[in-house]
């Protein structure tokens, strides 16, 4: 009788247990739905054609796009990729196959502070590292600042997918004496693609929403700029600016331009997803 | 031609401090299939390994010593010539899960970057696959992923893709350990095939293996070859007192 009590007590602690934890999950959830549907009220009907082809019009004049900033984001984002990736998996395989080494403790150490590292610490270092010795402000110094923060995402999680791989796939590409670039490149990096390719993605979703890197290095730009030697608009700039502004045509660019930055985020991310179970190989 | 291939004189090897093979002296007949047995870390895989020089390729691994093929030291040649030379077959089947069937026994070729024309590939899949007795099971799934197939079958695609690169010697590291019993008989008459074009080293656990494949059988026990003979006079008359307790099952 005594034992059957203490079931019975057992089970309602359980019960209570999984209702806290269902409760606290719902919790979080619940935020970010509000975010989204907000968001998605205020600016989903500010987007349309012209609102994607146009240049920002003047105050007090109607309409208006947010063209420039659209491009200049793509722009930089795209520099900041070409900056970070080669250098982000060749960093991870480096950590994935050393994993002993001094120089591997070191940069497995730097990475993790970097990772930590604020953004606005970031933009003000590529402030005085680039855009002062280059003489102004430029979308590649803002590539440089974002591609910094793409770096620890991707070689983290390059080093781990890598480090999931059996050591007997490596053993045997080695068995059929192949040298070590081509294990990594034929074997390594085919059979990780999907937790690399993840990685790059994710890190793309995090910085293109950044804005304090890009206040002092692409600094905004109210034309249609291709240049990435002078200063560009994107979209974080182009909402932190219009919504601090006292304008209420511009709240409507702000509030289209975050919709769209969402939406962006919101893509990649389950675009992430799909890449992940589509090119996962079975071990 | 000379009968020895694989002869080592004074191998040693070691994990940073720790010796794991002390001064191995065997001379390995051509065209024959010999197994090296003993308890379970007494240097009978690393011994193994260190014949293709894969034994370096752990992190503080090191040997002394000479592992001669053909009269050529290994030791002094570069490891991918060894590798192309001296094929090897690990415990778990290992294919490449990214690879078909067809890329996984050309795999040596392919993922080395050397270009055949495509009806050479067919001649050596077909090929390599037969020796294994493989083909007829497979012949009409070659596209699909090496993992697709079982464990017995993945583990003799992995013996054809050995064999593809038309190597001389072939080990062999516990190769039906994660094998079930039928495919660890079918695997066990390949060796019996194989011998005739290759020299197998096979490293077992199991002694009845070793008894029922084997031309010659080494003992390995705490890093020393303790006794290396004939296998019907190593399993009938065994000349050192550890061997014979080994045998007998006093101790394992």
């Amino acid at each position: 009788m005594k034992a059957q009590s203490n079931v019975k007590y057992r089970i309602g602690k359980s019960t209570g247990f999984q209702v806290l934890t269902i409760t606290l999950a719902f919790a979080c959830v619940v935020p970010l739905i509000f975010i989204l549907i907000y968001i998605l009220q205020a600016g989903i009907t500010k987007i349309n054609w012209h609102f994607i082809t146009n240049l920002p019009k003047p105050v007090g004049e109607v309409g208006g796009g947010i063209a420039n900033a659209l491009l200049g984001s793509m722009i930089i984002i795209g520099c900041a990729s070409v900056i970070a990736i080669p250098f982000g998996i060749l960093c991870g395989i480096y950590l994935s196959e050393n994993k002993t080494s001094k120089l591997a403790y070191w940069s497995r150490l730097c990475v993790d502070i970097l990772q930590g590292v604020p953004s606005i610490v970031i933009g003000i270092v590529a402030y005085f590292w680039l855009v002062k010795p280059l003489g102004g402000f430029s979308a590649l110094s803002g590539s440089a600042a974002l591609a910094i923060m793409m770096l620890p995402i991707i070689i983290r999680s390059t080093e781990e997918t890598l480090l999931m791989l059996p050591d007997s796939l490596r053993e045997a590409a080695y068995a059929l004496g192949m040298p070590f670039h081509r294990v990594i490149l034929k074997v390594i990096i085919p059979c990780g693609i999907s937790g690399i390719l993840s990685g790059v993605m994710l890190s793309v979703a995090r910085i293109a929403g950044e804005t304090a890197p890009l206040l002092f290095t692409a600094f905004g730009n109210p034309y249609l700029s291709g240049n990435i030697f002078k200063p560009m608009q994107s979209l974080p700039l182009l909402i932190f600016n219009y919504a601090t502004s006292p304008y209420n045509d511009w709240h409507d660019l702000a509030w289209g331009a975050s919709c769209i930055l969402l939406i962006f985020v919101l893509l990649l991310n389950i675009f992430t997803k799909l890449i992940t179970r589509k090119w996962k190989v079975q071990l | 031609m000379e009968s020895t291939i694989v002869k080592s004189i004074d191998y040693n090897a070691y994990f940073g401090d720790n010796h794991v093979v002390k001064n191995v002296n065997i001379e390995i007949p051509r065209n024959s299939v010999v197994a090296v047995m003993g308890p379970s870390g007494c240097g009978k895989t690393t011994f193994l390994r260190g014949i293709n020089r894969m034994h370096e390729l752990i992190p503080g691994a090191t040997a002394k010593g000479k592992i001669m093929l053909n009269g050529e030291d290994v030791m002094e040649m570069h490891p991918i010539f060894v590798r192309l030379k001296i094929g090897m077959v690990f415990q778990r089947p290992n294919p490449f899960p990214n690879l078909s069937i067809y890329d996984n026994v050309i795999a040596g070729y392919k993922l080395n970057g050397i270009k055949l024309p495509k009806a050479e590939k067919d001649k050596i899949v077909e090929l390599s696959l037969s020796r294994v007795a493989l083909w007829n099971e497979v012949k009409d799934s070659l596209t699909k992923k090496g993992s697709f197939l079982s464990g017995g079958q993945q583990q003799r695609l992995c013996i054809a893709r050995a064999v593809a690169m038309e190597p001389e010697v072939l080990l062999f590291d516990e190769p039906t350990s994660a094998l079930d019993p039928i495919s660890t008989s079918t695997v066990e008459e390949l060796f019996h095939e194989l011998k005739k074009n290759y020299t197998l080293i096979i490293v077992t656990h199991n002694m009845q293996q070793a008894a029922r494949v084997s031309d010659k059988t080494a003992f390995f026990y705490v890093g020393e070859l303790v006794e290396f003979d004939d296998t019907k006079q190593m399993f009938t008359n065994p000349t050192d007192i550890r061997t014979q307790n080994y045998i007998t099952g006093r101790f394992s």
